[in-house]
């Protein structure tokens, strides 16, 4: 649907009631796979293996292999459940999802049905005037991540089309627990933001726990994001589409809305909203159709023979419970305080979903106010330019080492700014890209004084102007001696020293 | 001498290699000569190895170097086509894994060769072990060595017809409904299915996960001991896998031979199990076993399971059912045969055309059965009426168990048919398992022993012994007492009574 097509917004607003609904699959980056022997993809020291090589006999389906269940990736779902406010199942149990597709080796995928390992949770958000608002989990259960399918041939990369296609079967078997909301309602026209409020929560969440490497990008949180609309005044919930794949805070809260005015142009004209999942194209900001799905998709669900329930210890939950990390809204209060910023300067942080950079950024010894000043500045503006996530460009040791070196005189702001392109480049640490590219401050005062004096005896009506007290002219000489350092001088120090030779000279 | 050594026992075997009056090669070299005589007429075998001499060449260079080796070292042993072996194909019987070597070894193989048995080759069995007679396998039938016109029971005709041909003096067969018992009792050999657990599945090509279980197949029941107590035990790698430390079986079915074991031992006779169907002479021999038992002291009693009526129409769903998932992943994609439609295809097309052309017919219809049965709307119906059926049969077990130390029944209904004719007749030949499914249903230990000729037929007959679960060393105990009482009347092995095959050497 075209941009003319959709429904103005506060329109579609006025005449309906959005409805959401999350599913968020969360990759666990335990050392070893949900069913399996093999090395995790999702565990950072593994992610860049070749295809095909973190794979043991059960993640290729060979006959006569057998699953048995990753001890850690069971805590971590527990810890997880825990954290979403839920019930801990006193006894879950897998079970088979039975379908043909070649990325699934098996063709049925272990996950869990009617006993999943945690139930009926809440989450508590944050928008962006600073409301609170609760997200009802309907449940949380652990699962295998398939494989992933490369389509060669073809224009759009998708199936369709495609002359072939090769399977990576790394992933296949990667734990995953998909959280899933209750029907969510009350957003109104907040919905967009709430999505994105919720997701980034989630996020938040499982690495504040450290149970996953959370990077959106790397597709270790994916979300799908349900929308449907009622009329204002009617009970009966509106039929549904689920955006699959909607894998930035910013994408979430944009496919929300654009299926709000999507739904609202159509049911307005007196359509129908078919039930189906839909893909999210980043590029043009819109949804497409996928396949068409319904309540009665026939997964021939039976527990999963080949292992047994699991039974948490009550001490187990206990010990879990114990060791959670503070809930994010507390937390966001402790930090606040801690970092002496305003609300003001604290709802910027929260707003560009940038609170858990600031604070590793803080945490390799970096002052907050300068995190801060760095993350929503010079990198969000480059994110947003790039359309990118600010997060996947740089990481927060490297800004602390790049405000590190501007703190000691290294770098000047100016320089640190080309310093941080060079490390989003890909050209290393700070350090190495001030190296590479010959970026240090000249802090050789003798070079800075030959500068000077050479600017001094050039401009002898502003050397004299100094002397005789008027201190402004002598931006002019720091101009020159800039320009002639290249920029690369501290230039409280080249006014320090241009006040100083001008006394003497 | 080459007679001998094939004739003899594998503990007698065993004996002989340990004081080395005989070497291992000797012993491979007789069993391979052995093959090569009778197996044109039996087709026990689907893979006979090529590294059986060799095997058995380092067995005794061991022992020559003084090595501790186990009870049965340089014994040959054949293994049934379930299981995987890394250095022979493993095709289940089916065409869909023709060729098909995988990568490592099941766990039962690979304690075979840690205890230095020597593989000999793979034997037959029904496709995917679906069957009573070996007349779905993909590689043609194996024959019945007391008349070869005769099935030698199903799935694991090829391991019961190897042993008691003298192919083999042990083998290894798996038993999801009677596949170990029901030919071991067609073809007067001795086959135990252990407690559900007491095995690892791990590398046995799954039928139904919650139903299969590995065991021994031997001419008597010391042998199978000997072998129980090397396959038996924990593993990790199959979460259904016990616990439990388990006594040595051998040293229970020595126990048993003095005959003091049955003094005072209550003995329950199924009275479900023993009646309309079964065969004259096969009720005669299975009468007078009990009478024999009872001569030498046992207390017979009768016990009732009301719900056994109902175990085959259970099992006919939750076999299915699970088989249906587990055969999915025999697709094409990874391993196995690729059948590519004309023209070419699609991935759907192609996983069609190969699943059709590489399944053969018991298989396709059991892989419907159980669709059907898991599908959305049938399954509380089907497999959830079926699993409480299973419920019912443990708990007609353990009412049985307090009246009696161990139930017995015939081990089949009747003696080996003629080839063909229960083959149109499905549901006759799913019969044909009416004494040996509750078993598995439970998830008890149940032995098959030969007790006699059928007068009618004169072919082998019988007898089924069932202990509570976790009690196989009970059954080896019992088995080998009445087996010593029985040999005593023979005046030796009923197999010495069978018929001359091939050529003697």
């Amino acid at each position: 649907m075209s941009a003319a097509e959709l429904m103005d917004y506060d329109k579609a607003l006025e005449l309906f009631e959005p409805v959401l609904g999350f599913e968020v699959h969360v990759e666990l980056n335990t050392r070893t796979k949900m069913f399996s022997p093999a090395p995790n993809p999702a565990n950072e020291e593994f992610h860049a293996a070749e295809p095909n090589t973190l794979i043991a006999p059960v993640d290729l389906g060979l006959p006569g292999s057998l699953p048995t269940v990753n001890e850690t990736a069971v805590r971590y779902s527990i810890s997880l459940g825990l954290a979403l406010g839920c019930q801990i199942a006193e006894s879950s149990r897998f079970a088979r999802k039975n379908y043909f597709y070649p990325d699934l080796a098996k063709n049925y995928q272990i996950s869990q049905y009617d006993e999943p390992i945690a139930h009926d949770g809440q989450v508590e958000i944050e928008l962006e005037d600073g409301t609170l608002f609760q997200i009802p989990i309907e449940r949380a259960h652990m699962e295998e991540d398939a494989g992933k399918l490369t389509h060669v041939g073809g224009s759009t990369g998708r199936i369709q089309g495609a002359e072939y296609s090769l399977v990576d079967y790394n992933r296949a078997g990667v734990p995953l627990v998909e959280i899933v909301t209750r029907p969510i309602f009350g957003a109104e026209h907040l919905a967009p933001q709430v999505g994105k409020a919720y997701v980034s929560t989630i996020r938040d969440i499982v690495r504040g726990l450290g149970i996953s490497e959370a990077r959106m990008e790397r597709g270790n949180l994916r979300c799908d994001a349900n929308v449907s609309l009622r009329p204002r005044g009617q009970e009966k919930l509106g039929t549904r589409t689920e955006t699959k794949n909607v894998n930035s805070f910013r994408s979430v809260e944009r496919a929300v809305r654009y299926e709000i005015q999507r739904q609202a142009a159509i049911l307005a004209a007196g359509g129908t909203i078919i039930q189906e999942t839909r893909h999210w194209h980043e590029d043009t900001g819109v949804t497409s159709p996928g396949r068409p799905k319904s309540d009665a998709d026939d997964y021939r669900y039976f527990p999963e023979p080949d292992l047994l329930p699991v039974v948490p210890s009550p001490a187990l939950i206990e010990e879990l419970r114990a060791a959670l990390p503070e809930a994010p809204a507390v937390r966001r209060r402790r930090l606040k305080e801690q970092w002496g910023f305003t609300d003001l300067e604290f709802q910027d942080v929260l707003n560009s979903g940038l609170l858990v950079e600031v604070e590793e950024t803080a945490r390799f010894g970096a002052a907050p106010a300068q995190a801060r000043k760095w993350w929503t500045g010079e990198i969000a503006r480059i994110a947003n330019a790039q359309e990118v996530e600010a997060s996947s460009l740089v990481s927060p040791q490297h800004v602390s080492e790049l405000i590190a070196l501007v703190e000691n005189g290294e770098l000047t702001d100016r320089l640190a700014r080309q310093v941080l392109e060079g490390v989003i480049a890909g050209e290393g640490s700070p350090s190495d890209v001030v190296k590479s590219r010959g970026l240090a401050v000249v802090s050789d005062d003798g070079a800075l004084i030959a500068a000077i004096d050479e600017a001094l005896a050039s401009q002898p009506d502003v050397l004299q102007k100094i002397r005789d007290g008027k201190v402004q002219a002598a931006g002019a000489v720091i101009g020159a001696v800039m320009k002639a350092m290249k920029g690369q001088a501290d230039a409280a120090r080249v006014r320090e020293l241009v006040l100083e030779r001008a006394s003497q000279v | 001498m080459s007679t001998e050594l094939i004739t003899m026992s594998a503990a007698q075997l065993a004996e002989k290699l340990a004081a080395r009056e005989i070497s291992s090669v000797e012993a491979t070299q007789a069993h391979l000569n052995r093959i090569a005589d009778v197996d044109g007429d039996i087709h026990a075998f689907l893979h006979v190895s090529e590294a059986a001499l060799s095997t058995a060449a380092s067995v005794d260079a061991a022992r020559g170097g003084g090595a501790q080796l186990g009870p049965l070292a340089g014994v040959p042993v054949a293994i049934k086509d379930v299981l995987c072996t890394f250095d022979m194909p493993s095709t289940s019987g089916s065409k869909i894994l023709e060729g098909y070597i995988p990568p490592y070894d099941a766990t039962v193989v690979r304690k075979l060769r840690e205890a230095n048995l020597v593989p000999l080759g793979k034997t037959n069995m029904d496709e995917f072990a679906m069957g009573s007679s070996t007349e779905h396998s993909a590689y043609g039938p194996t024959k019945n060595p007391w008349d070869l016109e005769r099935i030698p029971g199903g799935s694991g005709g090829g391991s019961a017809a190897a042993v008691s041909a003298f192919e083999a003096p042990l083998a290894l067969g798996s038993d999801t409904g009677g596949s170990i018992r029901q030919p071991a009792a067609v073809t007067g050999s001795v086959g135990m299915k252990p407690t559900y657990g007491g095995v690892s599945r791990y590398g046995a090509i799954a039928l139904a996960s919650s139903l299969d279980q590995v065991g021994p197949v031997a001419r008597s029941v010391l042998d199978a001991a000997l072998l129980h107590d090397v396959i038996g035990g924990y593993d990790p790698h199959d979460a259904t896998s016990l616990t439990d430390t388990w006594p040595s079986f051998a040293e229970a079915a020595r126990a048993g031979r003095n005959g003091e074991s049955l003094k005072g031992l209550r003995v329950g006779v199924v009275a479900e199990l023993n009646g309309e169907g079964f065969q004259a002479g096969v009720r005669q021999r299975f009468d007078e076993a009990v009478a024999l038992l009872a001569k030498a002291g046992a207390e017979i009693v009768e016990v009732a399971a009301p719900s056994f009526e109902y175990a085959i129409s259970a099992y006919y769903l939750i076999l299915p059912a699970e088989a249906s998932s587990n055969l999915a992943k025999f697709d094409s994609v990874r391993f196995g045969l690729r059948v590519t439609p004309e023209g070419g295809g699609t991935v759907e097309e192609v996983m069609a055309a190969t699943r059709e052309a590489g399944f053969g017919p018991e298989v396709k219809r059991r892989i419907i059965l159980g669709t059907y049965a898991l599908s959305a709307g049938y399954y509380d119906a089907y497999y959830g009426s079926a699993q409480k059926v299973r419920t019912l049969i443990q708990r007609d077990f353990s009412a049985a168990f307090e009246k009696a130390d161990v139930l017995v029944s015939p081990a089949a209904p009747t003696t080996a048919f003629r080839f063909g004719e229960k083959l149109d007749d499905p549901l006759a030949m799913y019969l044909n398992d009416i004494t040996t499914i509750p078993a598995n249903l439970a998830g008890v230990p149940g032995m098959g022993l030969p007790i006699g000729l059928a007068p009618e037929d004169g072919l082998p007959v019988g007898i089924q012994l069932m202990a509570p679960a976790r009690e196989d060393a009970r059954l080896y105990t019992v088995g080998a007492g009445l087996e010593t009482l029985l040999e005593e009347q023979w005046g030796g092995s009923l197999l010495a009574q069978a018929p001359a095959l091939g050529v003697e050497r």
